[in-house]
């Protein structure tokens, strides 16, 4: 494998991370954050693309970013009324919404499952053929997928230090706290659940407009390939202050498609993706418990084998 | 300034109904500083979750400063009541610095305000009234201090803006004698400062009798002991356990009860 190679595969490696490190630091305001474990970002990431497109292809390449991120507000929105409002379990919110964006995310495709933008304008293509004037066409998915976690990961660090998202950021950590401090949870909760599916929701759309195509199964395993980045993320900067914890989950999501990428190369099959991402988020949630219980498991062991010592 | 008329509030335990609070009343002047006793179960911190709006009453009316608060949500209520737990966990955000939690307890500015170089004065300046060198500590998280800095940290969050009630809730009951002792001594402090509206649960009978210029007794969801002035000022700490004693027809057994 020569040095063009490894470039074109690092390259490769750095936009789909970039991409979904939106939905990564969606999980982080959700699941870090305001402890919600939004089971809706599979759909809420396909609605975003759904929307992107759809938006895209009737002539509107600028306009597709802004549609996107409102759709998922909308989402979110719905996702934290039922939890906050209507006594419907989180996760269960979740869920429903989840399952209810299918139907939603198909009837904007005009009832088809898949849409296709080879032939409509999109951010994409819009600073593609800026940058062919400067010889950098080939890198204008790095740049557009950049520019987007840059812009929304500043913006993100700005919002927590605010006294909305110091709010937020209590939420998770002491609902009583907030209370306390005469703030309504279910205030913080709906805001942060609208402000982390617009993320989700951006990350569909700029992954859709890449690809120049969606189908309905793009989100699908979404919130376990996020989860995992979040915990990779978290191995390498989770203890620091929040600057660098965001900037944590933005490696975290590039290391992630950087293992899954050369796993690829090393002949895994495609279709392993989802397996992958899943035993990393048991791999990254259990070690830390068993390492926890391990001196209790050893003891008990010790107590059993001298109990049988004894018996003998 | 705090009026409570003929409030209940009864909680089902399987099938059966227990009354937690049955038909308090209880008129609160601007200044006083009250302490409750009674054994466990006696619904002293059921009043208070009454009064702070944990759960809205089943009848009687609540009201705070000539303001109708029955009803009220409990985030909104705080706006006048601050609270303190025995539980010093409860008061404070673990994952935050302790600057964050101040500057969501004090709360001032806009939605999208930061903390500003005045707020940030202002955390000291309260902060090191304590003697705890936490305003050294700004930056670091609160899950690192112990039980009584962080009973310390919620007092001063509590009273940061003036409330017009403050309710202890046995707050340093959790803390070991050395810092119990401390906490006490500045949430005396504090109160005299700001000449605050205080309801303080105790289990020490000295210092219910000590602090403050009004003792209630409750039992069985009920004031069963009402004194001020002259009369408190003559209380002892016996006296108490028999008056205890003459109005439930039991001793005062709660191994929990400090007399000293």
């Amino acid at each position: 494998m020569g040095l063009d190679q490894i470039l074109a595969l690092l390259q490769t490696a750095l936009e789909l991370g970039l991409i979904s490190s939106l939905t990564v630091l969606a999980l982080f305001l959700s699941y870090s954050m305001l402890n919600v474990c939004d089971l809706s970002t599979d759909g809420c990431f396909t609605l975003g693309a759904v929307v992107g497109a759809a938006v895209a292809i009737s002539g509107h390449p600028y306009l597709s970013i802004p549609a996107a991120m409102l759709a998922g507000v909308a989402s979110g929105f719905i996702t934290a009324i039922l939890q906050t409002k209507m006594g419907v379990n989180s996760l269960l919110a979740g869920i429903i919404v989840n399952t209810g964006l299918y139907s939603v995310n198909i009837a904007i495709m005009g009832g088809s499952s898949i849409l296709n933008m080879n032939k409509a304008d999109t951010v994409f293509t819009a600073v593609k053929s800026a940058l062919a004037r400067i010889n950098m066409s080939e890198q204008y998915k790095l740049v557009v997928a950049a520019a987007a976690v840059v812009i929304i990961a500043v913006l993100l660090g700005l919002f927590l230090k605010t006294r909305l998202g110091l709010a937020i950021r209590a939420t998770g950590d002491n609902p009583d706290m907030v209370r306390s401090s005469s703030i309504n949870p279910v205030f913080t909760t709906i805001i942060g659940l609208c402000v982390a599916n617009s993320f989700t929701a951006l990350s569909g759309c700029l992954l859709a407009q890449a690809q120049k195509s969606v189908n309905i199964d793009i989100g699908g395993g979404m919130v376990t390939i996020a989860l995992a980045s979040l915990l990779i993320g978290n191995v390498f900067l989770g203890k620091k202050k929040m600057p660098l914890r965001i900037a944590g989950m933005v490696l975290g999501a590039f290391v992630f498609r950087l293992v899954y990428t050369i796993a690829l190369r090393f002949n895994m099959p495609a279709f392993m993706l989802k397996l992958v991402s899943s035993v990393i988020v048991v791999a990254a949630i259990s070690i830390p418990y068993i390492k926890q219980q391990l001196p209790l498991i050893k003891r008990r062991l010790e107590s059993r084998k001298r109990e049988g010592n004894a018996n003998a | 300034m705090l009026k409570i008329d003929n409030i209940t509030k009864s909680f089902s335990v399987g099938t059966e109904t227990r009354r937690a609070l049955d038909g308090v009343s209880l008129n609160v002047k601007k200044g006083d500083f009250i302490t409750i006793i009674g054994a466990n179960g006696a619904g002293k911190s059921t009043l208070f979750n009454a009064i702070a709006g944990s759960f809205i009453t089943d009848s009687g009316t609540i009201s705070l400063d000539g303001r109708d608060i029955t009803l009220m949500s409990e985030y909104k209520r705080a706006h006048s009541i601050g609270r303190l737990f025995q539980d010093p966990m409860r008061g404070s955000a673990p994952g935050m610095t302790i600057e964050e939690n101040l500057a969501l307890a004090a709360g001032s500015g806009k939605w999208l305000s930061r903390v500003s170089k005045r707020d940030r004065e202002l955390f000291r300046e309260k902060v090191s009234m304590l003697g705890m060198g936490l305003e050294d500590r700004f930056d670091q998280s609160v899950g690192g201090l112990s039980g009584g800095q962080r009973q310390a940290l919620t007092l001063i969050m509590a009273t940061i803006n003036p409330p017009k009630l403050l309710l202890l809730d046995e707050h340093t009951a959790a803390l070991d004698p050395g810092a119990a002792e401390k906490i006490l001594r500045v949430t005396d402090s504090i109160i005299r400062e700001h000449n605050l509206t205080c309801l303080m649960i105790t289990h020490n009978m000295q210092s219910a009798l000590e602090l403050g210029n009004r003792t209630i007794m409750m039992d069985k969801g009920k004031i069963v002991m009402d004194v001020s002035g002259d009369e408190r000022a003559a209380l002892t700490v016996n006296d108490l356990l028999l008056r205890f004693r003459e109005i439930s027809g039991k001793a005062l057994d709660n191994d929990r009860m400090l007399l000293i």
